[in-house]
């Protein structure tokens, strides 16, 4: 089982692990904005860059993102050298002239001792790092693939195909979930939830009469794992309760006499 | 008719010569991109009309071939016969008459073609004599210019697939050891060891493994790739296929940007050749390897030549890199053991089985091996592609070669490696070329793009003309790049607009040095070479647009204004090719420039013949928006 020694510490790890994970398990901090464990390690954001080196290769010395970097043995990482906090101040400063307003941006650059950028902020800035987490939440996680990206480089942005409403989104709202800095707008009544220029009917929970999941959304699920049509009727809560009760009921139940054994009725 | 074994190959050969011998005379005429630019195709196609006419049968005396790239695109269309090795040079359709009455019918000269040496004035009919190609080491090139490309006999005939017959004779890890002998190394820029990378692909687990071919050669200017896919595309698939037979591959794939029709055209026309005759399809020449080829067309994006990023281009996804701390000989295309190589590695192969790793190794420097095509363009005499061996200067490449700079003006310096190369002044110029001295000096090999710039060319626009491009291309997926290079362009276009302080040079350095180390790519990591080799060996320039607000090759419109002086002979050149007709002037009377109107566009600078037209500083408001 190798080992990897972080600030110090001799940390066990598993094999195809990455830095990020043992890092996560050992509750040594690294900043992230576009990695989300239920996503594939993208490597975008470049915050959770880490030093590292290896006793094998005396000199040798590199900077790579915690959440894409498999570890090996003896490898030995930094999680707060001067380097690389000097790299995450300079990405956080390159974020916040993109991002002005956002607090998110704003505190965790003030983490690094950045208050103001020192580059040009742009003027028109919307609060999206182009972390990518909606589009590939949407396409890993949901399957949906309803919203994807335009252009390159400067001009790059979220984008739905088109710059249409999403034919394929089912608003089920996963990829304002995911967002670091909450750029995607929802708005939800209890009947109708409009997210990306798009307004979804809700389904009503037939016990507390709450909304829970949206009609497109609860299609696709019945359709995609099979599920009997009546699946989402009541909401999480309620479907809950439900079982719990069921489990109390059984619970008080007198345990069966030897002839009931074979009754089917009892199972 | 399919060729079931090395016993029907050589036979096909052996009828090739046959033909070729058949027919005394050759005339080659270049159909590269370049000379069919500038009318190559109608040269050719009067040559056939104007044998025709003379009654010169095509068949037994004498042919008319299109071919590949020559190289020598700045003096084209080229047009040379064989086997006299006459050159004649700027060729156009109307000069066809009398090449057919003089040289092909009584073998004279004509005189007004033949290519005149610009330093000694000499004529230089021989095309092995030319400086531009006397200094030269053809490998890679050797067969561009030289055969028609679509023409699977005339590639036999100059020795085609002999590499290929050996190599299936050998075992695969024979053939690996061949090109470790040879030192060869990856010629797209990197300079990775290619058998250390053939190796690793081998030692990967993975139910099939996949040979690429990188051909995206998207680097302005640099069109080595580009000329040999054309020019010799049979020489890229028989290296491909070699590759395949020594890491065991059964499926390959020729990554071509779109904008390279005929590099498209020419190698499908290959492929489909080589399918036809069984050198590419099931059981190869009887030795038991199964590949084939697929030709996969980019759509034009830079970072598409980064090798992961063109993986998920071939896939069919958003052509976008990805960290490459799992390599991709391990995990490479659909997460299969991939070999990547670019055009003119795969080039490399043939010969090196062909002859051995060891005479390979013979030519070059003790770290890089070989030979190396190099694209040189720029304020230099002699333009064009030009292949040498590794470690020969720059001063050899630009002088010898390139054959000075033009207008005898002075060498200032020479960019290499493409956009995001590096700049090296000519204190500079006897460095040896090979990938580690480019390396230490700041600036890189790359795919061989060599831009040489001479006193009127202004460092710091320079460097801000490659950020911009590479900002442009930069994918936008990672934070560094793609929001370091548009704050480093905002930054220079501070400098060069006469705003720029010390602190906004200070702010480069730092930012450029972050987003060299801090960007996942290679694009990005080497973007910021153009801004700190310039600010490492021309900082008082920079420090003159700054402090001075000046720029002293009058490039920087805002920092420059144009002045006529009392040396101006009234020619009235300037006048006509000035766009807002800032000049006046009448004959004999030294012509009046008006400021107001004059947009600094240099054009009058380029054209007068006094050199009256001059570069001042101008005066500009020291005054710096918030």
């Amino acid at each position: 089982m190798p080992e990897i020694i972080v600030d110090g510490r001799r940390l066990r790890c598993d094999e195809g692990e990455t830095i990020l994970d043992v890092c996560g398990r050992n509750k040594i901090k690294v900043p992230t904005l576009c990695y989300h464990e239920a996503v594939e390690s993208w490597g975008g954001c470049r915050l959770c860059m880490v030093e590292i080196s290896h006793p094998k290769w005396p000199g040798w010395k590199d900077w790579v993102t915690a959440c894409l970097y498999p570890v090996r043995d003896g490898l030995v990482v930094g999680t707060g050298t001067p380097r690389v906090r000097r790299l995450r101040a300079t990405v956080l400063d390159l974020l916040l002239a993109r991002c002005p307003n956002s607090d998110v941006i704003r505190s965790l650059a003030a983490e690094y001792g950045i208050e103001e950028t020192s580059y040009q902020p742009r003027e028109d800035g919307d609060n999206c790092i182009l972390c990518g987490l909606c589009v590939r939440v949407c396409a890993e996680v949901i399957g949906a693939n309803a919203i994807g990206t335009a252009g390159r480089g400067t001009s790059k942005e979220i984008s739905e195909p088109l710059k249409e409403p999403p034919a394929d989104c089912i608003g089920c709202a996963a990829c304002a979930y995911v967002c670091p800095t909450n750029v995607i707008m929802v708005l939800q009544s209890r009947t109708q939830r409009i997210i990306w220029d798009r307004s979804f009917d809700m389904v009503v929970c037939k016990q507390c009469g709450k909304s829970h999941i949206t009609v497109a959304q609860r299609d696709w699920l019945v359709k995609r794992n099979d599920l009997p049509a009546d699946y989402y009727d009541l909401c999480d809560e309620c479907k809950r309760k439900v079982v719990a009760n069921t489990q109390k009921n059984l619970a008080s139940m007198k345990y069966p006499g030897e002839d009931d054994l074979f009754d089917i009725d009892y199972i | 008719m399919r060729l079931e074994t090395v016993k029907d190959l050589e036979k096909r050969r052996k009828q090739a010569i046959k033909n070729k011998e058949s027919v005394p005379n050759t005339i080659l005429v270049c159909g590269g991109t370049g000379c069919l630019a500038s009318g190559s195709a109608a040269v050719a196609d009067e040559f056939s009309k104007q044998l025709k006419k003379h009654g010169i049968d095509t068949k037994v005396q004498l042919q008319v071939k299109r071919t590949g790239c020559h190289g020598f695109c700045e003096r084209g269309p080229i047009v040379t016969f064989v086997p006299s090795g006459i050159l004649y040079q700027k060729v156009k359709p109307a000069h066809v008459e009398e090449i057919v009455e003089k040289t092909v019918k009584n073998g004279e000269i004509v005189k007004k073609l033949v290519y005149r040496d610009p330093s000694t004035k000499q004529y230089v009919e021989q095309y092995s004599e030319i400086p531009f190609y006397k200094h030269q080491t053809r490998i890679a090139l050797r067969n561009t210019g030289q055969m028609d490309p679509t023409s699977i006999d005339d590639y036999l005939a100059r020795g085609g697939f002999k590499g290929l017959a050996k190599a299936l004779d050998m075992k695969p890890e024979a053939v690996l050891d061949e090109i470790e002998k040879s030192g060869l190394r990856g010629r797209g820029g990197g300079g990775f060891p290619t058998a250390r990378k053939w190796r690793s692909a081998i030692n990967a687990p993975g139910e099939k493994k996949y040979v690429i071919c990188n051909g995206d050669g998207g680097a302005p200017g640099a069109l080595m790739d580009r000329s040999i896919m054309e020019g010799d595309p049979f020489d890229v698939l028989e290296g491909m296929i070699i590759g395949a037979w020594a890491i065991g591959s059964d499926e390959g794939y020729i990554y071509v940007r779109q904008e390279y029709p005929l590099a498209v055209v020419h190698l499908r026309k290959a492929i489909e050749t080589l399918r036809e005759v069984g050198l590419l399809g099931r059981n190869i020449l009887g030795s038991g390897l199964n590949f084939d080829i697929t030709i996969a067309r980019g759509g034009g994006a830079f970072v598409c030549g980064e090798s992961s990023a063109l993986m998920m281009s071939v896939a069919g996804k958003v052509g976008e890199p990805r960290a490459k701390y799992i390599h991709s000989t391990e995990r490479g295309l659909y997460d299969l053991p991939t070999v990547l190589n670019n055009v003119e590695t795969w080039v490399n192969v043939p010969v090196i089985i062909e002859n051995g790793g060891e005479r390979f190794a013979q030519c070059g420097t003790e770290k890089s091996k070989g030979t190396k095509v190099f694209a040189l363009i720029g304020r230099v005499n002699n333009t064009g592609l030009v292949e040498v061996p590794m470690g020969v200067t720059l001063r050899d490449l630009i002088f010898n070669i390139g054959g000075g700079i033009q207008r005898n003006r002075e060498f200032k310096a020479v960019q290499t490696g493409g956009p995001s190369g590096g700049c090296i002044p000519k204190e500079l110029l006897d460095l040896p070329v090979d990938f580690d001295r480019l390396t230490e000096q700041g600036s890189m090999m790359g795919s061989g793009g060599m831009i040489v710039m001479d006193e009127r060319t202004c460092m710091v626009d320079v460097a801000r003309y490659f950020l911009n491009f590479l900002m442009e291309e930069s994918c936008g997926k990672c934070v560094p790049c793609r929001e370091g290079l548009r704050q480093l362009k905002g930054l220079y276009d501070r400098i060069v607009e006469g705003y720029g302080t010390m602190e906004d040079l200070k702010k480069i350095e730092w930012l450029a040095e972050d987003v060299r180390i801090a960007s996942l790519c290679a694009l990005g990591k080497s973007a910021p070479n153009p801004v700190l080799s310039t600010i490492r060996f021309f900082r008082d320039e920079y420090e003159e647009h700054i402090n001075l607000k000046r720029c002293r090759a009058g490039v920087c419109k805002a920092l420059t204004k144009l002045v006529i002086k009392d040396n101006c002979i009234a020619c009235g050149k300037c006048i006509k090719v000035c766009a807002t007709d800032a000049i006046t002037g009448e004959k004999k009377k030294v012509h009046v420039l008006d400021q107001g109107k004059c947009i600094v566009c240099g054009s009058c600078v380029e054209i007068c013949p006094v050199d009256a037209v001059q570069v001042e500083p101008a005066s500009k408001a020291v005054e710096v928006p918030s």
